[in-house]
């Protein structure tokens, strides 16, 4: 007989591994990052390039300074590099992206322990990184084919405020020569202006259908994420088909679908994960109605990864049969 | 509730053998029967070598309050009586028996006079059984609860959530009347009003079995329970069945209920009508190195090894036995180890699932808590383990895991946990045990300088 193995039970293991979770997780992304490509040129895949191949060497060359296991295989360098170049232009100089993707993996993850211990959404705290340090390019609206030649739809309302709080410019600017229900259908497909992975909106849904059936997210998050962004603008605007078009506008998908759903910085119990996309979506529309930057998304998650400790804390559940801890 | 979200996990059911009847394996040529396959006190060897020994003579006997007696379970010649390591990690005095071949049943084995509660008692002390659902607690310890009005329902677990293991639905279809005359004998004597059966919903011909049986009995409630693991942990299923929530510390008995698993209850009533102890056991063989799965009747105290090769598996292709089944079986380096009176399966498992997964590390995604039955932190167990945390583990209430293995089952990290809370709960009890301690040694102190004080006044 063979030398017989002994091990603690369980003997059994589910399939599922971080490594197949993050293939789930890039699947996922692959319809939106398909129709980035198509939307907006060929450029944009030289930036997607350039964000998961500096995420990937960054990785390697810190797990390699760190004396630390390469962890390359795991696939989560690519998600976060993959990620980010979607949520940036597709006319982002290449070596900001560079900047990004390392500054997400190394500064944000890597230092912090490596996988599972960075506190905040690494892809987002790279694009808020690009956004504060080189200002215009990221948040800024440069649409490269003709085809699509318009200014991101939040960027108009930025710039009109006054005038879309009316309810007339921002879909006259918007529309262009086509009618009003169009106009959401271009928001829906994502034919507008906008950061390569952000605007269609179909394609994420997808991505987020996929990954519900995979079981590598709940669907509270998002969910609750996109209510609360369509019933805010709705109470403000009081316009149906403008809250349609606030919620499809900037990266409420992309960030609700697979940000705000990132394991290590947002909560875990489900009561959780309802308080966090209710309080990203607040935010969200805080910062779009009365702040200054044209895009809340980003800093709703970041602020809100800040406080998943405590979230985590107040959702706690008392053990079964035990008292609360 | 959608968002509560109830623990537990979804396991491969692999139920391949709960359509085929157990078989009785030949008398072994020699078993091996511990002194100890309960929880409590060993018992106390009353044989020694050279004595010929039947089928059903008593070997060992009850040496306290929580004990239970062994009986032989071949006829033949004690040969020695040595200590052994048995699965469970335990060095205890076992005796070995010898076999003639004969399998000659003790001339003394008849029915007990069982007429009351007191006579009951004694009867399942005498029969030897144990909780044979896997815990090995001594049943008439449980059942002795004085009172009889405590108990308000009892529950029997036929839930049998394990992968593989077909033991107890094969009780439930072969020996069905047995089932019928446990719950009898527990209802007049227990003076029980109310019996549910929980079986969990992947056994849909044990259910209908246990529904035609039971057809005319109205105390008698059969219920289907989701096939979610761990269905069959004993607070789980009081809490799925009666909606009851043992407090932690307390014993079912304390809201009133009583559990017993089915193979034990037909096991008592086996004993009551026919007067032979607990000497065999039926025993599921399955796994990934089994090319032909079957229940098997084996006396206790047969080797793994004799088992296995009744049951043709090829020794090449074994990596791993278990006692019990994937989820909280326990592994074994020896292929001589005996079968337990608690043995109800036996996995045996090819090369690729013998094989623990490399532990990665912890991504944070919470599944270990949101999966754990017992609704514990799980995640938050290794950090202060690490760092010698006692007081934090006991604040997490690590002592109330039951080790049911939900969590290293889901972690897509492939983390040991099981093995983490093991080694916590370890920590936490000697943690506690210091505690104890100085508190008595600050009193002790306290008494003394009182002593002293009222000396010199």
């Amino acid at each position: 007989m063979n030398r017989l193995n002994i091990s603690v039970s369980p003997h059994f293991h589910a399939k599922a591994t971080t490594r197949s979770i993050m293939l789930d997780v890039i699947i996922a992304l692959l319809p939106t990052t398909i129709a980035g490509v198509w939307i907006y040129g060929l450029r944009s895949l030289a930036v997607l390039a350039v964000g998961i191949g500096s995420a990937v060497i960054a990785e390697f060359i810190f797990n390699l300074i760190a004396k630390k296991p390469c962890t390359v295989g795991d696939l989560s360098a690519v998600v976060t590099g993959l990620l980010l170049a979607l949520s940036v232009h597709s006319n982002m100089p290449l070596w900001q992206v560079a900047i990004g993707a390392a500054f997400a993996i190394v500064i944000v993850k890597g230092v912090f322990g490596g996988i599972g211990q960075n506190f905040a959404n690494p892809a987002i705290t790279g694009r808020l990184l690009m956004a504060v340090s080189f200002g215009e390019m990221a948040k800024a609206a440069f649409p490269v084919a003709d085809t699509v030649s318009k200014a991101t739809p939040l960027a108009v309302l930025e710039s009109n405020k006054m005038m879309f709080e009316n309810g007339v410019y921002f879909i006259k600017n918007w529309k262009g020569d086509i009618t009003g229900q169009t106009d959401l259908l271009s928001l829906f497909l994502g034919t507008r202006g906008g950061a390569i992975g952000e605007s269609c909106t179909v394609a994420l849904i997808i991505g987020c259908i996929y990954l519900l059936a995979r079981k590598v997210i709940t669907w509270q998050t998002p969910v609750s994420f996109i209510l609360t962004v369509f019933v805010l603008s709705l109470i403000y605007t009081k316009d149906f088909n403008m809250a349609l078009a606030y919620t499809m506008a900037g990266g409420v998908f992309i960030g609700a679908i697979f940000m705000a759903t990132d394991y290590a910085t947002t909560p875990y119990r489900p009561w959780g994960k309802v308080i966090f996309g209710i309080c990203c979506g607040a935010i969200t529309v805080l910062i779009r109605f009365w702040g200054n930057l044209p895009e809340g998304v980003s800093f709703s998650i970041l602020f809100m990864n800040l406080l998943t400790p405590y979230i985590d804390k107040w959702t706690s559940k008392k053990p079964f049969g035990g008292e609360k801890q | 509730m959608f968002l509560t979200g109830k623990g537990g996990v979804h396991v491969p059911h692999n139920k391949n053998t709960a359509g085929l009847p157990a078989v009785r394996m030949p008398a072994p040529s020699c078993v091996v029967l511990p002194t100890s396959m309960h929880i409590g006190k060993p018992a106390n060897p009353v044989v020694k070598p050279k004595d010929h020994v039947n089928v059903g003579t008593l070997i060992a006997e009850s040496s306290g309050p929580v004990s239970s007696p062994v009986y032989s379970s071949i006829s033949g010649e004690v040969t020695k009586i040595d200590t052994i390591l048995t699965a469970g990690g335990t060095f205890v005095p076992a005796i070995f028996i010898q076999s003639d071949g004969q399998m000659t049943v003790d001339e003394s084995i008849c029915p007990p006079v069982v007429n009351d509660y007191a006579s009951f008692i004694e009867a399942v002390r005498q029969s030897g059984i144990v909780g044979l659902g896997g815990a090995g607690f001594p049943t008439a310890v449980k059942l002795d609860v004085k009172d009889t009005s405590r108990i308000k329902e009892l529950v029997i677990n036929a839930a049998e959530c394990e992968p593989y293991i077909t033991s107890d639905t094969r009780t439930m279809l072969d020996d069905a009347d047995d089932v019928k005359a446990g719950i009898e004998l527990f209802e007049k004597y227990l003076d029980i009003k109310k019996v549910i059966i929980g079986i969990e919903s992947n056994k849909p011909d044990a259910i209908r079995r246990m529904k035609a049986v039971f057809a005319n009995d109205d105390a008698v409630t059969v219920m289907t329970l989701p096939g979610i693991y761990p269905q069959g942990a004993e607070k789980i299923i009081i809490k799925n069945t009666t909606g009851k929530t043992v407090p932690a510390g307390k014993l079912p008995i304390d809201v009133g209920s009583l559990v017993c698993n089915v193979t034990t209850i037909a096991a008592i009533a086996r004993y009551i009508k026919t007067g032979m102890p607990l000497v065999e056991k039926c025993v599921t063989v399955d796994g990934t190195a089994v090319s032909d799965p079957k229940n098997v009747i084996v006396p206790i105290g047969t080797s793994v090894k004799e088992l296995i090769s009744f049951c043709n598996i090829k020794e090449d292709d074994i990596y791993k036995i278990l006692f019990g089944g994937p989820m909280m079986g326990i592994s074994t380096p020896d292929p001589e180890a005996p079968i337990l009176k608690n043995t109800n399966a036996i996995t045996v498992m090819g090369l690729k699932e013998a094989t623990q997964p490399k532990a990665t590390q912890c991504i944070h995604c919470g599944k270990c808590a949101t999966h754990c039955p017992m609704n514990l932190t799980t995640f938050a167990f290794g950090r202060a383990y690490e760092r010698n945390d006692a007081e934090e583990l006991q604040r997490l209430r690590v002592d109330l895991c039951v080790e049911c293995g939900c969590c290293s089952f889901i972690c897509p990290a492939k983390r040991p946990l099981v093995e983490i809370n093991k080694l916590s709960k370890a920590m936490l009890r000697s943690y506690q045990a210091k505690q104890k301690q100085i508190a008595a040694e600050k009193e002790a102190q306290k008494a003394a300088e009182a002593a002293k004080e009222a000396k010199k006044a």
